[in-house]
């Protein structure tokens, strides 16, 4: 029996150091998929480019389900991945009872908040970045009416909205803000018909630049605008190509360095949290061949201006996550 | 709340209703026949991935919702071979091919497109574009009838006229014609229409071919009517929708109208109003989005009365030897 389990452990230990030469780092998905063309899609694109530089590998999966979370998270873990990075807030709880389990596994959450001696949380400003496609929504609308169709209902989401409403209204202070949220199950993040309805709602209320915080539901927002004719403003990767000369401009959340920077750190990857705002251009707006002609030089300045007060804190925009309540907007 | 708005609500009632509508007549037909179709959803799916697939290869809609409903015809042959040739569960053989159309849709499109299980988005010639019907400018002065016929008559999609003007039609050929009377009484005494010398089988399979070319409109228009593309899972429980809807409507073609816009109705009116004020206590969302489904509840166990269902559903019929 003893001789057995001294093979067992040095098989096991085997297994370990040989996963541990190879420590690829992993990637996992949240539920709207690798392709939503916004936040998924950013980090996607942030893995590819480590691994064409680097020429390295890295794992991948695209969870189906709440369930798969954690068992995601321990495949990984047990296959030697490290670091393993996940995307969205919802990967939280999974990590947080999955990291002391692993204590040399490293993993990152985007979005997400775990306290673990091998966890890094990355947040973003996103408040700040919405802040700057308010502004520019505020100085182009029209019928001084904007909108705002978030994913799932969550602080995060809302945290786009106020920081929205917050910009729309510094430059335009009588203009109206309609907000509205696809639902309250991560299905919510994948539900592009929902999104156009709802963009239609909004528009019948008078909207005539709507931006989308929404993953894939997003699409349809944009679609909808499009067909009607009006601007709106895409999120998280730069979407500004999807509907040239209707998509105003794109709130830019840089998923796709930060996982970038990830992987490159590999098993180095700091620990705690790290926080990417305006300064550090972790967030931003998108401005290309696509958008040019929409957004006049005068409020590229005034947003610049705004830019630079906030990356200096003269200018501080409120942040929905710190009290769960926004001072310009009603939900 | 003022006329406008109460129009552009049932404006968009009418389009979320319109797939509801269609699968809803598709489940009217197959189960009137003696055939519960569960599998709705799934041929919505799969109609839905084919008629966008299509589109985006050819350029063409009308090639796509062509694709869209052989998708859905075979998926309902599928069904009708198991539940009237082979004497299985209509239940089961339902569900099954409901996750057979989940996994081979997104497997499908992201074989063609590597998107994920998403088709490229589609524009133009690739979708059904709305439609506005004539005369809408002249008339547009008219108080009261003006709006109404521009906000709520015009500007649909085609698919939307097509799927109301199959209830009159469904009504007329379920009641009205000799091929109707003999489908109903399939579903209820399949003994009886035998025994007069008609093939139950034959007859049955019509309902599913019926029912398949229903639903795969229903498809098509929410992947190139209402939607700009196909997306995975995009049919987000409509067939099961449409299923109680069918229940509410105690499987008539005029109740299935009332019933499919009733929610489609519930459901504008939460994407609108998110949140209602009422003098200082405001509704929150989650009870405006959650409100379809509770009132789904109430209706279903307390007003409809008691539905009952064509008597021979579920049971394959054998014939005496």
């Amino acid at each position: 029996m003893t001789l057995m389990q001294k093979f067992l452990g040095a098989a096991a230990a085997l297994a370990l150091s040989a996963g541990a030469a190879l420590a690829d780092p992993a990637i996992i998905f949240d539920m709207g998929g690798k392709f939503d063309k916004s936040f998924n899609e950013g980090a996607f694109n942030g893995a590819q480019r480590w691994a064409e530089e680097s020429g390295g590998n890295f794992l991948e999966i695209e969870i189906q389900s709440e369930a798969q979370r954690e068992q995601a998270l321990r495949r990984f873990a047990e296959a030697g991945a490290n670091p393993i990075i996940t995307t969205g807030f919802a990967f939280s709880s999974a990590i947080d009872q999955v990291a002391p389990d692993y204590p040399d596994t490293k993993f990152a959450t985007i979005d997400g908040w775990v306290e673990q001696p091998n966890v890094l949380s990355v947040g973003f400003a996103e408040h700040e970045g919405s802040y700057l496609v308010g502004m520019i929504a505020g100085m182009k609308t029209e019928s001084g009416t904007v909108g705002f169709v978030g994913g799932m209902d969550i602080p995060l989401i809302r945290k786009f909205a106020c920081g929205y409403a917050q910009g729309v209204n510094a430059v335009n202070p009588d203009a109206k803000v309609i907000a509205n949220m696809t639902g309250t199950t991560p299905a919510a993040w994948n539900d592009p018909v929902k999104g156009g309805e709802l963009a239609k709602a909004q528009m019948a209320q008078g909207a005539d630049i709507i931006y989308a915080a929404a993953g894939s539901t997003g699409l349809g927002v944009l679609q909808a605008a499009a067909d009607a004719g009006i601007y709106s403003i895409g999120v998280d990767s730069n979407q500004n190509y999807l509907h040239p000369g209707s998509v105003l401009t794109s709130m830019l959340k840089r998923v796709d360095v930060a996982v970038y920077e990830l992987m490159k750190a590999g098993e180095d990857m700091p620990t705690g949290f790290m926080g990417l705002s305006l300064k550090d251009d972790g967030v931003g707006y998108a401005l290309d061949e696509y958008n040019k002609d929409l957004i006049s030089q005068e409020m590229i300045d005034a947003v610049e201006a705004a830019k630079a007060r906030i990356i200096s804190g003269e200018l501080e925009v409120h942040d929905y996550t710190t009290d769960d309540s926004c001072p310009v907007l009603n939900f | 709340m003022d006329y406008i708005s109460i129009l552009q609500i049932f404006d968009s009632a009418v389009r979320l209703a319109t797939p509801l509508l269609l699968a809803c007549l598709a489940g009217l037909f197959s189960e009137r026949a003696g055939i519960f179709d569960i599998g709705l959803e799934g041929k919505i799916l799969v109609s839905a991935m084919f008629a966008a697939s299509v589109a985006t290869f050819t350029g063409s809609v009308w090639l796509g919702m062509l694709a869209g409903l052989m998708g859905s015809l075979v998926f309902s042959a599928m069904h009708g071979l198991a539940s009237i040739t082979f004497r299985g569960n209509q239940l089961i053989s339902g569900v099954a091919l409901n996750f057979l159309a989940s996994g081979i849709t997104v497997l499908i499109a992201e074989a063609w497109f590597g998107l994920g299980g998403r088709t490229p988005g589609l524009s133009g010639a690739e979708r059904f574009l709305p439609i506005e019907l004539p005369f809408v400018e002249s008339f547009s002065g008219v108080p009261v009838l003006g709006p109404l016929y521009k906000e709520l008559i015009s500007g649909h999609t085609l698919l939307v006229y097509v799927a109301l003007l199959m209830v009159p039609v469904s009504w007329f050929v379920l009641y009205r014609t000799r091929f109707g009377l003999r489908l109903r009484a399939v579903g209820e005494n399949p003994a009886a229409v035998d025994t007069a010398g008609i093939s139950v089988v034959r007859l049955r399979y019509a309902s599913m071919v019926i029912a398949g070319i229903l639903c795969g409109l229903a498809g098509v228009y929410l992947s190139t009517g209402l939607g700009a593309g196909f997306g995975k899972e995009m049919s987000a429980g409509r067939g099961y929708i449409a299923l109680a809807a069918l229940i509410f409507a105690k499987w008539r073609p005029w109740y299935a109208l009332g019933a499919t816009m009733l929610f489609g109705l519930l459901e504008a009116v939460a994407n609108r109003y998110q949140n209602i004020d009422l003098g200082g206590f405001i509704v929150p969302v989650q009870f405006m989005q959650a409100l379809p489904y509770i009132l789904t509840v109430i209706i279903l166990a307390g007003f409809v009365g008691k539905a009952i269902p064509p008597r021979a559903g579920g049971q394959p019929y054998v014939k005496e030897r």
